[in-house]
């Protein structure tokens, strides 16, 4: 007798869902809303936002929230990290590409930074501008009321700049600027550097019945007035009131399934915990995996009518994969150091920060990089004040009694220290866009199965000469900016051999652009409104539909464009499309 | 709330209470109930076992339970560790903040710190042997000082004691993570956060020395 057996819930669900972060979250709300019966299958367990370690003290763990067990420290709400135990991906010989999975409900909006920024006119028709990488099916006059409901139904702060490339949303008020991050925009208003109040996706105001931030900055731990934006906090429940979404956890999708046809008729899955095959049918099937997952189902439900894997007449499944550029550079700021002690927790983030402002300059590198900032008296936490040997030898420069021994020391003087140095960095971080290359790709492994016995990702991704000339640009700029405000750098700027400091692709965690959507069957997976041309009823629904990435966190562009194929697909239902 | 979590000085309370009134005091006086009881929904409690800890799972209650550092070793991190942070009029030592215990509970959580720990402390004790033919923690303060003194500035440290100025420099940040981050610590470095409030902005007087306060 055969033991392993698939079992098959009989019920034929109008959707099924693969993921339940942003996209999948924003799907499960739209759908289940306008009456569909939704099956959600999440790899991961339930999570609520307002169970995780807020207002948790350091002392109160023996490990002082060190990140023994999660990338982001221990008290971080997420589930997952660049590995997880069972679950490898491999790497061509050569290259590099850091892969951040979340095993959870929400996903990665669990712990992101809440950067909720909309892409611009430019955005969607980057080749039209500079030649490279392809136009997008639709333009922003397209998506902008999506932008505009997703504003309004999440809730984020910002300010009315009238920045052409950088539209304003609706907005909540923005917190007001911390002492050091108006020493930045000081510094750059001399530089001619434009610096506004950052567009986050946090309460400042209560908004649809979810209560006003609380200022304690923790918002990667979750929170526990669901003040902030994560899926779990303002997607799912929405639509689990409906009482139409089947949410079942701990489901790790192995294939999509297709009939003689070729449709989608469902998803089979492995229970995380028991072990067994599952399997769910679905008239339509929304893959928001997140995108590189997303690709690795497609290419792994392989048939006679789809030899190489689902959607992927074009072999575009896979390929294009981006993630935004990174690099940062921080300094000790002398004016800070013997600060006045007050609570400068704000909001979990920057409150301002710089978009990208040379847009109309000719550089030697195409597209362009938005600045973050961090600093101040945050929670001392692990790894506080580290290498303090490499910079307190300052304080005696400052005092005007040099240190004949430099820096480092102990006792009552390096006690003393410590104090007078807290809260005296400033970091500046850039996020770029990287262009979308057709040999950036992840395809399946040949050799490698993951604990499920699922084919793995085998990524190929190498950076081009232009992402490495928009690092170095950005230190240029970080150097500029601090040095205007009397920076002492904590690290040396990195050289050309040192691939100016720019961080490995998916360090970002913006994977993107994998199933690309285009008007063209032949060069890309998906239509303008996220559905395969191969297969009608199935799309996809994070970022893997992306053809650029622009200069900005991809989240608030996820939900629009699910809100709208979620629409659309109510729309097809109705007229007897789907 | 509890207030037990909030517990202050006198002295530090003084000033908390002062940059209060200038940062969210305005707001607060607008109409002080509503907004209190705003912020006071916004608690959230953590159980604490044993020691003081909140929410440990069953693998670090069990690493609490177990020893990595021999006694002579612990005691070696003690001294060491109140040499770096001594106590002063503002706060304990290392050791009051609980820093061997916490050092001892990241060499469990994160093996690959115990060979480079392990051996820097018997690198101190050889340097003490050969020295002042006792071992570190049997040397008199004045010799255990001497030793310090060579491997604490990395710039001037001879080449010969370059191991040993690896090892206290990781030392020495293990002791501000461990002292800082203890209630002591925070207390004593006046981070005024993890609490729910009101952000109106840095206090003027902080704007004021940064010369930001016309940037708008």
């Amino acid at each position: 007798m055969n033991n392993l057996q698939i079992k098959k819930n009989p019920k034929v669900y109008d959707v099924c869902i693969v993921g339940s972060g942003a996209g999948g979250g924003m799907a499960a709300k739209v759908l289940t809303e306008a009456g569909a019966e939704v099956a959600m299958l999440e790899a991961g367990p339930d999570f609520d936002s307002s169970k995780g370690d807020m207002f948790k003290w350091p002392y109160q763990s023996p490990r002082r929230g060190a990140p023994t067990h999660r990338p982001f420290g221990e008290f971080d709400a997420c589930f997952g990290g660049w590995e997880i135990e069972g679950e490898p991906y491999t790497l061509k010989e050569g290259t590099k590409f850091d892969w951040f999975r979340a095993r959870m409900l929400g996903g990665r909006t669990n712990h992101w930074g809440r950067i909720s920024l909309r892409f611009g006119p430019l955005d969607f028709k980057r080749k039209s501008l500079d030649g490279l990488g392809d136009d997008w099916p639709l333009t922003y006059d397209d998506i902008k009321p999506y932008y505009d409901r997703v504003d309004e139904l999440v809730g984020i702060f910002g300010t009315k700049e009238g920045i052409y490339n950088e539209p304003d949303g609706i907005f909540l008020p923005p917190p007001k600027p911390r002492g050091y991050e108006l020493m930045v925009k000081k510094a750059c208003q001399e530089l001619d550097i434009p610096v506004i109040p950052s567009r986050l996706s946090i309460l400042t105001k209560a908004h649809n019945g979810r209560a006003a931030c609380h200022y304690c900055s923790q918002c990667n731990r979750g929170c526990s007035t669901h003040s902030n934006f994560s899926s779990p906090s303002v997607l799912i429940p929405p639509a689990k009131k409906t009482g139409k979404l089947d949410l079942i956890t701990f489901a790790m999708a192995r294939e999509v399934t297709t009939d003689n046809e070729g449709k989608a008729t469902g998803v089979s899955y492995v229970n995380a915990v028991d072990g067994l095959e599952y399997h769910v049918k679905a008239k339509i099937v929304i893959l928001a995996a997140s995108a590189c997952e997303s690709a690795r189902l497609l290419l792994n439900s392989k048939s006679s009518r789809h030899p190489n894997g689902l959607a992927n007449s074009s072999d575009a499944v896979g390929r294009y994969l981006m993630d935004s550029t990174g690099a940062g550079m921080g300094a000790i700021i002398p004016k800070l150091i013997d600060g006045i002690p007050h609570n400068e927790d704000g909001v979990g983030g920057m409150h301002l920060y710089i978009p990208w402002w040379l847009g109309d300059k000719k550089l030697d590198f195409p597209r362009g990089y938005h600045v973050e900032i961090w600093g101040g008296r945050t929670m001392p936490g692990y790894g506080f004040m580290g290498n303090f040997h490499k910079y307190n030898k300052i304080l005696g420069e400052l005092d005007g009694m040099a240190r004949p021994n430099g820096g480092g020391g102990y006792g009552q003087q390096l006690k003393q220290d410590y104090r007078r140095m807290y809260g005296a960095m400033v970091g500046l971080e850039g996020r770029g866009e990287a262009i979308a290359m057709k040999d950036n790709r992840c395809t399946i492994d040949e050799e490698v199965v993951d604990k499920y016995g699922i084919p793995v990702l085998k990524f190929d991704y190498t950076w081009t000469d232009y992402e490495y000339k928009q690092a170095k640009h950005m230190h240029d700029t970080f150097e500029e900016v601090l040095d205007t405000m009397g920076g002492i750098p904590l690290w040396e700027k990195p050289t050309k051999e040192q691939g100016y400091g720019l961080l490995n692709p998916g360090r970002i965690i913006h994977e993107l652009g994998v199933t690309r959507m285009g008007n063209d069957p032949r060069t890309s997976v998906l239509n303008k409104y996220c559905q395969a041309h191969d297969v009608k009823n199935v799309f996809v629904a994070d970022g893997g539909p992306f053809v650029s990435q622009a200069d900005k966190n991809p989240t608030w562009t996820i939900l629009a464009l699910s809100m709208r194929t979620s629409e659309y697909i109510i729309d097809q239902m109705k007229q007897g499309n789907l | 709330m509890d207030n037990k979590k909030y517990k202050i000085s006198r002295r530090d309370s003084l000033r908390y209470i002062t940059l209060a009134s200038m940062s969210t005091g305005m707001f607060l006086s607008c109409n002080p109930e509503e907004k209190q009881t705003e912020v006071e929904e916004h608690g959230h409690e953590h159980p604490e076992t044993a020691e003081g800890f909140a929410n440990l799972s069953e693998e670090d209650l069990q690493l609490l339970n177990e020893k990595f550092f021999t006694d002579h070793e612990l005691e070696t991190v003690r001294v060491l560790g109140n040499i770096v942070i001594p106590a002063d009029d503002r706060s304990g030592n290392a050791e009051d903040a609980g820093v061997p215990m916490f050092i001892e509970f990241m060499m469990l959580d994160q093996p690959m710190l115990q060979i480079p720990m392990r051996g820097g402390l018997k690198w101190l004790d050889l340097q003490a042997l050969n020295r002042f033919d006792a071992e570190f923690i049997n040397c008199t303060p004045e010799q255990q000082i001497e030793i310090v003194e060579d491997i604490a500035y990395p710039e001037v440290a001879k080449p010969e004691m370059s191991q040993g100025v690896a090892f206290f420099n990781r030392f020495r940040d293990f002791v501000a993570t461990g002292f800082w981050t203890s209630q002591m610590g925070i207390e004593d470095i006046q981070y005024l956060g993890n609490k729910p409030t009101i952000w109106e902005g840095p206090p003027k007087e902080w704007l004021d020395k940064l010369g930001v306060s016309d940037i708008t």
